[in-house]
């Protein structure tokens, strides 16, 4: 009895925050409520028995698309398109349509076949070949590889559209994020406690990505996350675009990615297959490689283009 | 209703939502935050078509939930093109509006 | 059952600071007092919940809940330093 009131109050705070972020009147505030509804709805994925995604919610959906959200929400704080809201009628109809939406979406739940299709006794019983523990590692890596790969040539092409927007002469330079001036501050001291236990917990989660929820994604974040917070903390500063590591360490995914795949052609004879008994090893390989690629992109991507020298 | 058909709800709700703010909202990042909403709902829905497949002694059908954490992350990467390019926009006209510049503007 | 009622009145507790903490947040005029009212949930409302959950686990459990503790003490500690001096820089004319 307790467990659906427990549920009934967990979306009421989900959809509570979602409509105040869309209706907020200051734009900070709606990006930090952004946030909350972020972590709310993680701890929806684990109701609904989904302990990856919620870690990937949270991680990705709630912290870097935060940071990112925050940063530019601070500099639009005075634009003035703010400020336009279209006529009551405008919005009116707008409303109509979305609960229209809503309502449509809603009945979809009535025509649901009373038997769910599930491909979990089989991915189950497929998993044991793999030597992975954690079913929805099993997917990511194994059953559908090839979505995983072009997942990270996905990121590594915002990464691509983010650099390309870098002014003409700035290209070369620094990406923009810089350290909040604070010499006295207590920011250094959080800056050099957290990293050595974020990095263990980092490399842990994607070690244990194969067998329990978590992964070289979540993972990724959290090394993404100590970066950031050392570079804030103005005790490291990014590196030049052009340097040669970081092209590296961000091609480093992909590449080891595509590698094992082509070697998939010479010992079972098919692309992104695993010669027999040699699945996790590589699998697990393939994650360290993207784990790096992961973190290194999702810094540079939340540090923004390249701002060369000119003063901001 | 079951548990798993509130969350079902609470996703077309929560799409519904993010449908008004992506019309509504007068600021480009204010939109963005409203498809960011829309997304989520529609992957909560997903996680219900997950959970629903329940079987096997796992909590609910990782091919879904596998589909989701790489939508998120796919919804990452937009969001972050999305905002590089309002930052940049910002930066040139010193507002990131998309409404046409007014009259006299020699823009094209 | 010795262990339940613990663990039940100390959550409960927990809980009870958690709420007090909210309300202090929603209802304490200045910024500094509602810093105030957040750090008491952070330490001892958190404290309080995870003391309660302890004895319902074996001992990697207790580890793992200490340690979400002491890195909550370490990161509340720290924001609520910076939100403090920055309420205080902007008070500065």
């Amino acid at each position: 009895m307790t467990q659906p009131v427990f549920d009934m109050m967990l979306i009421a705070l989900v959809l509570a925050a979602g409509a105040w972020s869309i209706l907020a009147r200051s734009m900070m505030t709606a990006v930090i409520v952004f946030i909350v509804y972020g972590l709310l709805l993680a701890l929806a994925w684990v109701r609904l028995g989904a302990v990856d995604v919620a870690l990937t919610e949270a991680a990705i959906g709630s912290g870097v698309t935060g940071m990112l959200l925050i940063s530019a929400a601070a500099r639009f704080a005075r634009d003035p398109a703010a400020l336009r809201l279209p006529s009551l009628s405008s919005r009116a109809l707008a409303a109509l349509l979305a609960s229209g939406v809503a309502v449509a979406l809603g009945s979809l739940a009535l025509l649901l076949p009373g038997d769910a299709p599930s491909l979990a006794a089989e991915t189950m019983r497929a998993l044991p070949e793999s030597g992975l523990g954690n079913p929805v590692a099993g997917v990511l890596f194994v059953f559908r590889a090839f979505d995983t790969m072009l997942e990270k040539v996905v990121l590594l092409l915002a990464l691509l559209g983010v650099w390309s927007l870098a002014r003409d002469e700035a290209w070369g330079g620094a990406p923009a994020l810089k350290p909040l001036v604070q010499p006295q501050g207590v920011l250094p001291l959080l800056a050099r406690t957290l990293p050595p236990i974020g990095l263990t917990y980092g490399i842990y989660m994607t070690w244990a990505g194969a067998d329990v929820p978590g992964g070289a994604f979540q993972g990724g974040t959290v090394l993404a996350a100590m970066w950031i917070l050392v570079v804030l903390a103005g005790l490291a500063m990014f590196p030049k675009v052009t340097s040669p590591w970081l092209r590296w360490a961000v091609a480093a995914g992909p590449v080891v990615f595509l590698l094992i795949g082509f070697a998939g052609f010479l010992s079972p004879g098919l692309f992104l297959a695993y010669p027999e008994g040699y699945a996790k090893p590589l699998i697990v390989v393939m994650e360290l490689a993207l784990t790096l690629s992961i973190a290194v992109i999702l810094g540079l991507l939340v540090a923004g283009p390249p701002a060369g020298r000119e003063a901001r | 209703m079951s548990a798993a058909d509130l969350y079902w709800m609470a996703g077309a709700a929560l799409t519904g939502l993010g449908v008004y703010g992506l019309l509504v909202s007068p600021h480009p990042l204010r939109k963005l935050l409203g498809l960011n909403l829309l997304g989520s709902g529609i992957f909560l829905i997903f996680g219900v078509i997950a959970r629903r497949g329940a079987a096997a002694g796992l909590g609910g059908d990782p091919v879904p939930q596998a589909l989701v954490i790489t939508a998120i992350v796919v919804a990452f990467s937009a969001t972050a093109i999305a905002i590089a390019l309002l930052i940049r926009l910002h930066a040139e006209e010193g507002s990131a509006s998309l409404d046409d510049p007014p009259a006299g503007n020699d823009a094209p | 059952m010795m262990l339940d009622a613990f663990t039940t009145v100390m959550v409960l507790a927990g809980a009870f600071l958690f709420m007090a903490g909210t309300v202090g947040l929603l209802r304490f005029p200045d910024k500094l007092s509602r810093l105030h009212a957040l750090t008491k949930v952070d330490n001892l409302g958190l404290g309080l919940i995870v003391a309660g959950l302890i004895p319902q686990g074996g001992v990697l459990l207790a580890l793992k809940l200490l340690c979400a503790w002491l890195l909550v003490q370490l990161s509340g500690a720290i924001v609520t330093q910076l939100i403090g001096s920055s309420v205080r820089d902007s008070n500065r004319p």
